[in-house]
């Protein structure tokens, strides 16, 4: 027996899923690293949250690409594939603007940082949150 | 415009390229009280990259009554010159720094940077020029010491030659007429050099030749490599000349890119980079004299009791003990040269030092590319800095040279080096100014000349 995927009730390709969750997971980490400068001062976690936004941005940027694909091949007719794309590209800006703030120097970049480190995850866990919504299991034919 | 006007990332500059800082117009920040904005940052740093291009058929102006030749080219990377006592001039060539890429940021940084720097490996080594006949011209160009690490502060006392390399201070046996080292150097001291973000170690030799002073840089613009990095660095070691033993004269500076002994009174001065990246108009790299013990803010604070929120956890006591610098030079300067002056200069650039000002990268509106003089009257700077050789940035926007170390030949000229077309430049007064007596008592240890000691450092790289 099979699990396939229905995508007739306007599922998202699983790319798209498997993708954002690549970065959110980077995200988070990056989140947590943020909060143990914040609490210890010690540099060397700010530059691994540098380092995990840059790689949380593009593979974000391969689920926007993905986002829009699947946009097309669906004809605009799929809502959730509208609302995911936006919240897509929104993270990755947000997340993208949270890198400059880490290119700053030590405590400059905080607490901004810190705050977008959290929207950054926050939207981006609501983006998965809709992407997964989609998909339904079905059982076998 | 030619200019390379770029910020510090490529992608989505334009989306973000209204968020970051304008250019203010620049207040008057000479002095010892310079007008001293609200610290700021865009989200995109300020850079401002000048391109390189060759002279052509340009000069460096000077002022009338002075003329400018190049007594060497095709040099690999020359920071610093010492002018021997028959006249020789040794010039230090190299490029140092070995600090890991710990950002994104670094990386495309170090790319931006390298843009506005020469693409010519520096030399490790030192170079002799040699004007046998008096003409001005410098017929011999020979190398005399080879396989140094970066070599950049130089001081000569009596029969030794002292050699600052990015991580060790060496030492020479040295005769006049000498055209080549006798052998493999000695070694004084290690210096640190972990990471070496500001690698520069400049030198100077106290006027009685018994302590040799070393300029060691920050490992950080402000602790951005974290406090651990930053253990014997931003400070002036004393060096015993004998013993190689060390104590730190003065802390808290962040970047003293050149030293120099004050002639007559002993008193040690310095040129000091000061930080980036909180706006085009902070923080004044600055001169000054260098108390013993002095504390002089870095990380902590800058120009006194400035608090920098960017260095944590933060030193309330350390910023009250912060000692206010002498004297502005104007912020992102970049001063890598410091000389004193001497009556052979001429009337009016007789009482003061020369500045060697490399030149700004992070600040919209370039600042320095010149050498200034700084006047002073009773062993203090008075009023504001004379341009005194200028024109290495064009009004086209292109840099054709960087000045670094500056050194008075007490036969009067001033030696420049330039590490952008990689030339030492010869000033001299169109006609020779009959030395007068001398004003100052002169110094006892022969070190280089009417400048005892003066060397230097580099920028904030």
């Amino acid at each position: 027996m099979a699990a396939t995927i229905d995508r007739t009730r306007g599922a998202l390709h699983p790319l798209n899923a498997v993708l954002l969750a690549g970065a959110t997971s980077l995200f988070l980490v990056a989140l947590l690293s943020d909060i143990a400068y914040f609490r210890s001062f010690e540099i060397q976690w700010n530059n691994l949250s540098s380092w995990l936004l840059a790689g949380g941005l593009v593979i974000a940027g391969f689920a926007f690409l993905c986002a829009i694909i699947d946009l097309f091949r669906t004809r605009w007719r799929v809502w959730p594939g509208l609302v995911y794309a936006v919240l897509v590209l929104v993270t990755w800006i947000l997340g993208f603007i949270d890198a400059l703030y880490h290119a700053r120097d030590a405590w400059a970049t905080m607490p901004t940082s810190l705050v977008l480190s959290v929207i950054v995850v926050v939207l981006a866990c609501v983006a998965l949150a809709i992407a997964f919504a989609g998909l339904r299991a079905g059982g076998a034919s | 415009m030619n200019r390379l006007n770029l910020l510090a990332t490529v992608a989505l500059a334009a989306l973000l390229a209204s968020c970051s800082g304008g250019s203010a117009p620049s207040p008057e920040q000479y002095g010892a009280n310079p007008e001293l904005p609200a610290p700021q940052r865009g989200l995109m740093p300020n850079m401002t990259i000048s391109k390189p291009a060759p002279w052509g058929d340009k000069m460096p102006v000077v002022p009338q009554g002075y003329a400018i030749k190049a007594i060497a080219t095709d040099l690999r990377i020359p920071r610093q010159t010492l002018v021997l006592p028959n006249g020789d001039i040794l010039v230090a060539e190299g490029s140092g720094g070995n600090a890991p890429k710990l950002k994104p940021k670094d990386v495309i940084a170090g790319y931006i940077k390298a843009m506005g720097k020469s693409s010519v490996k520096g030399g490790n080594r030192l170079t002799l020029l040699r004007d046998a006949d008096g003409d001005g011209t410098y017929e011999l160009k020979t190398v005399f010491a080879k396989d140094l690490n970066a070599p950049y502060g130089l001081a000569l006392v009596g029969n030794t030659l002292y050699v600052a390399d990015q991580d060790v201070l060496l030492k020479f046996h040295y005769t006049v007429g000498q055209t080549h080292a006798d052998g493999a150097p000695v070694k004084v001291t290690d210096l640190p050099s972990r990471i070496n973000h500001h690698w520069t170690k400049a030198l100077a030799a106290s006027a009685d030749g018994r302590y040799l002073y070393v300029g060691i840089g920050s490992n950080s613009n402000i602790t951005e490599r974290g406090m651990t990095a930053e253990v014997d660095r931003a400070r002036i070691w004393q060096v015993d000349a004998q013993t190689g033993m060390h104590r730190p004269y003065a802390t808290g500076v962040r970047n003293p890119t050149a030293l120099a002994i004050q002639p007559g009174t002993g008193t040690l001065w310095a040129v000091v980079n000061e930080r980036d990246e909180i706006g085009p108009n902070l923080v004044p790299d600055y001169l000054t004299s260098i108390r013993d013990g002095g504390f002089y803010g870095w990380p902590w604070s800058y120009w006194g009791q400035h608090v920098d929120t960017r260095a944590q956890p933060q030193d309330p006591e350390k910023v009250a003990s912060a000692i206010v610098p002498d004297y502005s030079l104007g912020s992102h300067v970049a001063a890598l040269g410091v000389a004193f002056s001497s009556p052979a200069m001429g009337v009016k650039f007789a009482d003061g030092v020369f500045v060697g000002e490399h030149g700004s990268w992070n600040r919209a509106d370039p600042v320095g590319y010149k050498v200034v003089f700084i006047p002073f009257r009773n062993g203090h700077p008075a009023g504001d800095p004379i341009d005194f050789v200028t024109g290495f940035l064009g009004d086209d926007g292109l840099a054709r040279g960087r000045p670094v170390g500056v050194t008075v030949d007490p036969r009067g000229a001033l030696i420049v080096a330039d590490d952008l077309s990689n030339t030492v430049w010869r000033v001299t007064p169109a006609t020779p100014v009959a030395a007068p007596p001398a004003t100052m008592p002169a110094t006892p240890a022969t070190t280089s000349g009417a400048a005892p000691a003066a060397s230097a450092g580099k920028a904030k790289m």
